[in-house]
């Protein structure tokens, strides 16, 4: 049974519709990313999971519940990072840990000041005077000193410094160990590469891609640059090759890796003299899906425009 | 100068964000002034009634300490007398909150942030709402001044009139630039100026009752400590009384120096600072901390140790101030006739305390839509989901934040009548009798209390949005419908409206029980529609 299971959800705040019929599944014990561009709707599908917000339509399940109606005894089973934490002002951080956790029903005091220490967080401060990265430790500290079977993190590092990113994800990689699952939603694509067993993209309140990273990379083209004696010809008229274009006295071009043979079977008769072929980086990978959602008809010299456009 | 840069700017933001409250403040105000003088005049309309009220108000300590020093027989003198000290607090406060939002509310939140990185200057902020303040307060006198001369008041008392009215707003505003520096909360910013709001209060209450009756006993001429006061300054205009314009210039001269102050302050400071060096604080949550009722207490008991100051100073002053009904009865029956009226008993000094019994339950009313409405607080920073994150039912959080709210209304309404009771008590003798005869007494007050925070519940559940400013409302419906009701001749329906008009004035009459059955089943079914409404909606939203 899966951990997480949405089926067409639907949310809508007045005239906006943040989820316009989404799904997503995770199974248990694994670390699933959770990515789109900002305003797809990531924060709306976790406040929807936590019970926060109510769904429209569609289903969802937590942990074989209904995340609205059994919200309490799922909270005892989960815990939340947000992407931008706010804090009790007049509270410490340490206390503000220690309320956390037994709100949720306990947490485990070794743990929490082992936390402390690796992310190097002074407990004796007030809220209100914490940088941003610290106010993120706070609320991570809280979640990962409970032993839950669920996490929910939302951009949970935003603002930490490289050496705590590092830090973050060996605790993802112990938590991992030790059998829980985590639904992780971010930014970060070294992040996602380095954590994620699976990745889901949503883009405008609609999932568009679901899988492990190596299935994604499948589905998405490939970039060729071939060096021949002949010119070539007749790519234009191969299925599944696209963006032709010489540079230098080489073709430079696209292919969608089910039609690899065909393009090869074409280039052996000009006599290959280089060859080199680069599976997209993440990045390219994302920007494609963030950018127009659809991948295998995607421009990829529009790469840029949409960049900009994305972020 | 480039400390100003932007300032234009900024005002237009300001104006642009308080359009609709500026415009029930500089509307309401003069709207208010010219209701209250029409009805005044309807109570007293012949120079031999206002002879009577002149002489009452003059010889009677209590009338003095709430309505300042009377200023002779002419009927403006008695519109002043009437409302005078309302209006000048509604003003102080509304300055200081207004100041208070645009300035140091900003810095909370981090909006400063973005301002003050962007072209503009380091006093803009604080000018500019300084600038927005004044204005609106000099056009709500101005605006008040046409009223009260439209209502057939002398031209020359109505402009002192509405002067001093308006100098108490500049006042209050140059006070709350300086308290906006101070405090690192808006919270603790708005304390500090209302502490001074409490104390000008106190120290003009004194002044007037230490001063001198003239000999025709129709004039009261106030004793220094109303000169310290920046609301007894209002009283020494003397509106309709022979008017001393130069003490409209102490408001302005207030002013300017607590601008000189905060700009002072402004330029040492760094932005989003206070006075005050932070220290460590504890490193773990002590055990009775880690509840949702122990964070209610830890987030409210600096609240509840300054409202039960304010509430035991003046509980034990109102007590002491009772003894000198005993002494009113004997010189003068006309007045003892009207303050018999008001409480509505046959014991003079009875009706005095059912009167201030009713005037705490009131005030404590605020300490309930302030405890509240920390819960949206809360959901508008954020601080709400995280918390609902966890094991904790939506019932059981806004349950207990109902429960801590009440409590804390329960302790502070004991307080006033324990010390009300022991002041009187210190005075005539048998101060613990007294004190536990009046502790019950406000407790019967409760009723109305409940109904105020299921009120504020309900607004919270059905309306987040709009919850703080509907709960203030009502309950500044609720004290508008108490203490002016009757100088307005409002139909009883209207009065209706207000729980308050509806617990039984003891000790002046006897307790009934049905009245209070009803209002706690209102309380009730308003809390369950509060918090049914909470637990089907989004949070935030
Ligand atoms: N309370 C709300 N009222 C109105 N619109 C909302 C509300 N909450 C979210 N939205 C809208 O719903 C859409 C999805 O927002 P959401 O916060 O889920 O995006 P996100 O994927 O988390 O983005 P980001 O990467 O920036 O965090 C956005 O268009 C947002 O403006
Ligand atoms: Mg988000």
């Amino acid at each position: 049974m899966p951990v997480i299971s949405i089926d067409n959800l639907v949310k809508t705040f007045g005239a906006v519709r943040a989820l316009d019929g989404l799904d997503l599944r995770v199974e248990a014990g694994e670390v699933h990313g959770f990515l789109g561009p900002n305003g797809s709707g990531k924060s709306t599908t976790i406040r929807i999971l936590l019970g926060l917000l109510r769904r429209d339509s569609g289903e969802a399940r937590v942990l074989g519940a209904d995340p609205w109606r059994d919200a309490v005894r799922l909270h005892r089973r989960l815990a939340y990072v947000p992407g931008d934490v706010s804090l009790w002002p007049n509270l410490s951080g340490g206390e503000a840990i220690d309320l956390l956790g037994e709100l949720r029903g306990g947490l485990d005091r070794q743990s929490r000041d082992e936390l402390l220490q690796r992310f190097d967080l002074d407990p004796t401060r007030a809220c209100r005077t914490y940088s941003k990265g610290n106010r993120q430790k706070v609320a991570i500290v809280a979640a990962f000193s409970s032993t839950v079977e669920l996490y929910v993190l939302d951009e949970p590092t935003s603002g930490l410094d490289p050496l705590m990113e590092a830090v973050f994800q060996d605790e993802v990689r112990r938590i991992k160990q030790a059998g829980a699952t985590v639904l992780l939603s971010s930014h970060v694509l070294a992040e996602v590469e380095a954590l994620c067993d699976r990745v889901s993209i949503i883009r405008e309140g609609r999932t568009v891609e679901s899988g492990t990273l190596a299935e994604l990379r499948h589905l998405t083209r490939t970039t060729v640059i071939v060096e021949t004696a002949r010119p070539v010809t007749g790519l234009d008229a191969l299925p599944g090759v696209h963006d032709v274009r010489q540079v230098d006295g080489r073709t430079h071009l696209e292919v969608d890796p089910a039609h690899f043979d065909e393009l090869l079977g074409q280039l052996i008769r000009f006599g290959v003299r280089a060859l080199t072929s680069t599976p997209p980086t993440l990045e390219q990978l994302f920007l494609r899906h963030y950018g127009d959602g659809n991948a295998t008809t995607a421009q990829p010299q529009s790469t840029e425009a949409q960049r900009t456009g994305a972020r | 100068m480039t400390a100003l840069t932007g300032t234009r700017r900024l005002v237009r933001l300001v104006l642009r964000r308080d359009r609709i409250r500026l415009g029930i403040w500089v509307l309401g105000t003069p709207l208010l002034g010219y209701a209250l003088a029409g009805s005044v005049a309807g109570i007293y309309p012949d120079e031999a009634a206002r002879q009577g009220y002149a002489a009452t108000s003059a010889s009677s300590l209590v009338a003095r300490a709430f309505n300042g020093p009377i200023a002779g027989t002419d009927l403006g003198a008695v519109v002043v007398a009437e409302t005078y000290v309302t209006l000048a607090l509604i003003v102080a406060l509304l300055s200081t909150f207004a100041v208070t939002r645009h300035t140091r509310q900003n810095e909370e939140t981090g909006r400063a942030e973005l301002l003050g990185a962007s072209v503009v200057g380091r006093y803009a902020p604080l000018t500019a709402a300084l600038l927005v303040v004044v204005a609106a307060n000099v056009l709500a006198a101005a605006l008040l001044m046409l009223a009260l001369a439209a209502a057939g008041l002398p031209l020359a008392g109505s402009v002192a009139a509405a002067g001093a009215v308006g100098g108490v707003g500049v006042a209050f505003t140059g006070v709350a630039s300086v308290t906006a520096q101070l405090s690192v909360t808006s919270r603790g910013a708005n304390a500090l100026a209302a502490a001074v709001v409490g104390l000008s209060f106190v120290l003009r209450a004194a002044g007037d009752v230490l001063g001198d009756t003239s000999a025709d006993g129709t004039r009261v001429q106030s004793a220094w400590p109303s000169w310290l006061s920046p609301l007894g300054w209002g009283n020494q205009v003397r509106a309709f009384g022979g008017e001393r314009w130069w003490v409209l210039a102490l408001p302005v001269v207030l002013l300017l120096a607590g601008v000189a102050l905060a700009y002072a302050l402004a330029e040492r400071r760094d932005q989003g600072a206070g006075l005050v060096v932070p220290r460590p604080r504890p490193a773990t949550g002590a055990s009775w901390l880690l509840s949702p009722a122990g964070l209610a207490w830890r987030m409210q008991r600096g609240t509840l140790l300054g409202w039960a100051v304010g509430v035991a100073v003046l509980g034990l002053s109102m007590g002491v101030a009772g003894d000198e009904f005993n002494a009113m009865i004997d010189e003068n029956p006309a007045a003892a006739e009207a303050i018999n009226a008001m409480g509505g008993g046959s014991n003079l000094v009875d009706a005095y305390l059912a009167a201030m019994l009713g005037l705490f339950a009131l005030t404590i009313g605020a300490y309930v839509v302030q405890a509240l409405l920390r819960v949206r607080g809360d959901e508008a920073d954020g601080v709400l989901e995280a918390a609902l994150a966890t094991a904790v039912s939506r019932t059981r959080w806004l349950g207990t934040q109902v429960l801590a709210a009440t409590l804390g209304a329960v302790a502070l309404l004991l307080l006033a009548g324990l010390t009300t009771g022991l002041g009187y008590g210190l005075v005539t003798g048998d101060p613990l009798g007294q004190a536990i005869e009046l502790g019950g007494a406000a407790l019967l007050r409760l009723p109305a209390l409940l109904v105020v925070a299921g009120v504020v519940t309900a607004l919270f559940g059905l309306v987040p949005r709009w919850s703080v400013v509907l709960s203030w409302t009502a309950l500044l419906v609720f004290l508008l419908l108490g203490q002016l009701g009757a100088v307005l001749d409002l139909p009883q329906a209207a009065l209706n409206l207000s729980p308050y008009t509806h617990v039984p004035s003891v000790p002046a009459v006897d307790p009934v029980v049905l009245p209070l059955v009803v209002l706690a089943g209102v309380a009730a079914a308003l809390l369950a529609t509060g918090v049914a409404a909470f637990r089907h909606r989004d949070v935030p939203s």
